[in-house]
Parts: structure tokens; C-alpha cells; sequence
């Protein structure tokens, strides 16, 4: 697999990441660096096993239902970059 | 029921497959043990999960998966014993993290089955595609400021369960007779409240249209309706601009539309470009989640009785039409009402007066069955007074108004204002001679063929006797003399 200059646009504006034109010949290159050493693992044979997720053997933790947290507005809005009153803020985002 | 449009080229059809997201009920939160109840002050039902802080780590609510699987068994669908959890990537302000924690390829719940009725009493079933627990996001408000939106995180991460239809549905009403059984199954299960005004149950609605035969077209997806008729509204709308756009020798094109009650039109939210796009990966938070049929045995043993055994069972139990049987099982508070109306007395005849007078009266009065003027007992001990006799049917009217106003029981009712029936053969005999002889000429008529005519004397009679006479024997006494 490897990926056009269009698909590496594509993808960085999905990630609202803004790139130069310039720099998108490089990222091109390491992407494509990233995706080939990741395709490596295609030459395991896997005929026959099941899928998995990892190599543990936990089981999911899980909690029981009651309100342990929460209450605690101004941690939660210690990094809003423009608090106003109890609400973060956002530039105006109307559809 | 057929429901087609007529268009300059033909007939067409519509297609509606609907996704109903159910908050889902419970104390806390989802991943995060905030509160996950209505309302609060703003971003204070917030932990750093729900901001999305760094490092914070995501724990399954276990009592949230039980309500899904609650909810998919009260839907006769299939238990997925072990399910998964996917990133569903999308940048918006009231997603803190940039993705929502959603099931994608491995769903709690896979295929059931919704059974609805119609006005004219066509049964149809519903086939439900699966149904998967994800989190809510956040509340945007953007009439705080002319250049900020302003966000509060208070729902930022409660439970929701998305239950996806197949596109079963082909009108509006089924649409809607589908979202109330929904509702319906909701409320009893008590794994969501249903309340469409608060948000805590909204509909995405896919419609196309096709002719006759055709396989399915493009559809669109109408988002967020709030309302039951709106829903309706925005199928017959949205299906009408299709064969438009269609017969005009346009395409449809595959998109996230809006719903705007007002100008009772739909039109188009996202650009379509990036619509859709969410590159879903398993969240690597998460390990898989892993029910024991066990766990799901019992809470299937605990399940309440669900409406469509409700009504099976009160037409077999009780002899009342399905009708009313249907009506009586809308919500549970009716079906217990009702039970312990019927308990032990005339079945039809309590179902009679909880669907006839009693719902009257409760419209009249804006009141619930919950605060019903009227118990369940007070109702029971009027009914009571009719079996025994001592009222009949139309002072039983009088008697309920009554109750309606003061409260005050049946028994005391009858002996304040003296309604007692009059079972006194002598008294009805004399009132019946009395009648007669003031109405000669009425008696010469009917002697002479004017059948009709009897009921006039019943009335006379009863009229008489205020009453209180016991009509049984009034026919009686009449045909007697007559």
C-alpha cells in the first residue's frame, strides 16, 4: 500500500492539520516508510487462528454504577483557553 | 396500508430505516463516574475523562452494558456474549477527546424484532438491525455570544444505546406506530425514559424512494428529530423532494440532512465531502467486553412482563377486545390501574369505564394515571355498587362525577345524596301506573303497533323515580301491565 499526495492531503485535513505543499512530498515518504514497515507483519501466516487483540488475557475491568467523580469544575476547565463563566468556549460553530 | 406518492412518471414508494439513539438509564456516567443525571450546573456532571484530560483512562459502567442487554432481549434479538469498542473519529467542540467511544464492527446486540400495529389493525414486524452502546457528547450553545459558541460537558459521555432499524418501514404512520412501540418497550424495560422533549430519545431517519420492484436508491440520513410527528413530517417532505430531484433528471446524492419544523422542509447540513469518513479503529483503551450467557439468563428471568404479553394476556385473562387491551397496556401505570380495577369484578365493564370515563376525565382534569383523582379502590368500590345493585349504570355517572370533584368514595356518595337504586317492586309498580295513566294516549299507540314507543315509558318511569330505579325490573313491570 502506499499513498498519493491527494490521500496525504486528505488524511491531514481529517486530522485538522494544516501542511505546506512543500512538505508534502516528505510526509508522502515517511508515511509510506511507516505504512511499508507496518506491512511486514503481512508475512506472518495467520491461516486458521482467530482474531485477537492482544497478547493478555485480562478480561475488560468494568465498575459498578454509582457517581465516584465529577464536581470539579475549575480542574476541568483549567486549560479552556477562553473560560467564560462556567462554559468553555469555542470560535462560533454554526452548520 | 399502501402509502405511495404520484409522480409526473409514475408511482413511487419510500423506504425508512430509522436509528433511535436511547439514553440510557443509570446513575453515572458510561467511562466516568460522573453523574449522569439532567440538568446540574454546567461542567460540573464532569470528570477529566469526559474532558478528554490526558492520561485519563476510560472504565466500563457495568449496570449500562446490563440495560443494553436488557433492552435486546425485551427486543427479541440476539445477545453478542462478546462485543467490542471503536473510535469513531470526528472533530466537533462538544467532543472533548476528537472521538466518540461507539461499537462499530462487534455490536452488544445483533438482529430482533419490533411488532407494531396500525390504526386499522394491520400487524406488521420491524426487523431491528442491531443495537450498540456508545457515549453522548456534549451541548453547544450558540446564542450566548455573537462570536463564541459556548460549551457545557454535563453530557459529554452518559450511556446511550444506538438501535438501528431495517428499512422495514414504508410510511410515515409506520414510522411513527414503530418509534412509540420503541418508547413503549423502553419505558417498561426501564432502560430509558423515552423523553423526546429533554433529548433523551432522538431519531436519525434514512429515507429513500424507489418504483415498485426497483432495488433500493441513494437515501439520505435526516438527523437528530426530536418529536414523533416531526419525524413523520420529515418522511413525507424529504420522500416528495426525492421524487422531485429524481423525476427532474437529477440525482439523489448520498447526505446528512436537517429537518426544519418551521418551513416544514429538510435541507442539507454537512459538505459531503468528509461526511461519513470517521476512520472507526478498535479503542485500544478498551479490551474486549465479554458477557456470561449466565449474566444474561438472569437478567432475562427479571425482565418485567413487556407489552405485547401484557396484552395477550389481558385478552385471555380478562375477555376484553384487543383493542382495549392494547390501550390498557400503553403505559404500566394503566395496566396496573386497570388490574387492580378488574381484580375479582366484571373485566369488560371495569376496562369500560378505565378507557371511557376515567381517560375522559384525566384529559379534562390535564391529570396522569399516576395522579389519577380517582384510585384504582375508589374506582373498584364503585363497580362494586353496581354488582351488588345497590346503582345502576346511570346513576354510577352521576356517582363518578362525583368522586371526580369531592373525593369521596362510592358508598358515601350514594348514601349522602340518597342515589340508592329502588328495587321496591311496589314503588315501581305504582310509578309505572302513574306513567301510564298520565299517558294515555302514548298507551292507545303502542297497544296499537308502536313498539318503539317503550322506551319512552322506561324514560318516563325512570324520570319519575330520579333514577334510582332498577331498570331490570322497570322492563319488567312495564311489560307486565303493557
Amino acid at each position: 500500500m502506499s499513498l498519493d499526495p491527494a490521500t496525504v492531503r486528505r488524511i491531514a485535513r481529517l486530522a485538522r492539520i494544516g501542511i505546506d505543499e512543500s512538505d508534502l512530498q516528505s510526509l508522502q515518504g515517511e508515511l509510506n516508510g511507516i505504512l511499508g514497515w507496518v506491512e511486514q507483519l503481512n508475512e506472518v501466516d495467520v491461516e486458521g487462528g482467530s482474531p485477537m487483540v492482544g497478547t493478555g488475557h485480562a478480561a475488560l475491568r468494568t465498575r459498578e454504577d454509582v457517581v465516584t467523580d465529577g464536581n470539579c469544575r475549575e480542574a476541568v476547565l483549567s486549560n479552556a483557553p477562553d473560560a467564560v463563566g462556567p462554559f468553555y468556549t469555542v470560535p462560533k460553530v454554526v452548520e | 396500508m399502501s402509502y405511495t406518492i404520484e409522480g409526473k412518471t409514475g408511482t413511487w414508494e419510500i423506504v425508512v430505516g430509522l436509528e433511535v439513539h436511547a439514553q440510557i438509564i443509570s446513575h453515572s456516567k458510561l467511562f466516568s463516574g460522573a453523574s449522569a443525571s439532567y440538568g446540574g450546573e454546567p461542567n460540573t456532571h464532569v470528570s477529566l475523562v469526559d474532558a478528554g484530560f490526558p492520561g485519563m483512562l476510560p472504565v466500563l459502567n457495568r449496570e449500562c452494558v446490563a440495560q443494553a442487554v436488557r433492552t435486546g432481549l425485551g427486543l427479541r434479538a440476539r445477545i453478542n456474549l462478546e462485543s467490542r469498542f471503536d473510535r469513531k473519529n470526528y472533530f466537533y467542540a462538544d467532543l472533548p477527546t476528537g472521538y466518540q467511544i461507539s461499537q462499530f464492527t462487534h455490536p452488544i446486540v445483533g438482529e430482533g424484532t419490533v411488532e407494531i400495529e396500525l390504526a386499522d389493525g394491520t400487524v406488521r414486524h420491524i426487523g431491528i438491525t442491531r443495537l450498540h452502546i456508545e457515549q453522548d457528547a456534549g451541548k453547544s450553545m450558540h446564542d450566548q455570544d455573537p462570536a463564541r459558541s459556548f460549551i457545557d460537558l454535563n453530557r459529554a459521555g452518559v450511556a446511550l444505546m444506538e438501535i438501528v432499524s431495517e428499512p422495514d418501514i414504508r410510511n410515515p404512520e409506520e414510522a411513527g406506530a414503530y418509534l412509540r412501540k420503541l418508547r413503549q418497550i423502553l419505558r417498561y424495560l426501564g432502560t430509558c425514559d423515552g423523553n423526546m422533549e429533554e433529548g433523551s430519545m432522538r431519531a436519525d431517519v434514512n429515507v429513500s424512494v424507489r418504483k415498485a420492484g426497483e432495488p433500493f436508491r441513494t437515501r439520505c440520513e435526516i438527523k437528530n428529530v426530536n418529536s414523533i410527528r416531526y419525524v413523520m413530517h420529515a418522511i413525507e417532505v424529504e420522500a416528495a423532494r426525492q421524487v422531485e430531484v429524481w423525476e427532474d433528471g437529477g440525482e439523489v446524492d448520498q447526505e446528512t440532512r436537517l429537518f426544519d419544523p418551521a418551513r416544514n422542509e429538510t435541507r442539507s447540513l454537512r459538505s459531503k465531502e468528509d461526511a461519513h469518513d470517521y476512520r472507526y479503529f478498535p479503542d485500544p483503551d478498551l479490551l474486549p467486553l465479554v458477557v456470561e450467557q449466565e449474566w444474561v439468563d438472569e437478567l432475562e428471568r427479571a425482565l418485567p412482563e413487556l407489552p405485547d404479553d401484557k396484552r395477550d394476556r389481558f385478552i385471555r385473562q380478562y375477555g376484553i377486545p384487543r383493542y382495549d387491551a392494547s390501550v390498557l397496556v400503553a403505559e404500566q401505570a394503566i395496566a396496573d390501574y386497570y388490574e387492580e380495577v378488574a381484580k375479582g369484578r366484571d373485566a369488560r365493564l371495569a376496562a369500560n369505564w378505565v378507557t371511557g370515563d376515567l381517560f375522559g376525565a384525566l384529559n379534562r382534569t390535564g391529570r396522569t394515571i399516576q395522579d389519577s383523582p380517582i384510585s384504582a379502590q375508589a374506582l373498584g368500590g364503585m363497580l362494586d355498587l353496581m354488582a351488588d345493585k345497590t346503582i345502576n349504570g346511570k346513576i354510577a355517572k352521576e356517582v363518578f362525577e362525583d368522586m371526580l370533584e369531592t373525593g369521596d368514595s362510592a358508598a358515601d356518595i350514594v348514601e349522602r345524596k340518597g342515589l340508592k337504586q329502588v328495587t321496591d317492586t311496589g314503588a315501581i309498580d305504582a310509578a309505572v301506573a302513574d306513567v301510564l295513566a298520565r299517558n294515555a294516549d302514548k298507551v292507545e299507540e303502542y297497544r296499537g303497533g308502536k313498539d318503539r314507543l317503550f322506551g319512552f315509558f322506561v324514560g318516563q318511569v325512570m324520570k319519575a323515580m330520579a333514577g334510582k330505579a332498577n331498570p331490570a325490573i322497570v322492563n319488567e313491570a312495564l311489560k307486565k301491565v303493557l
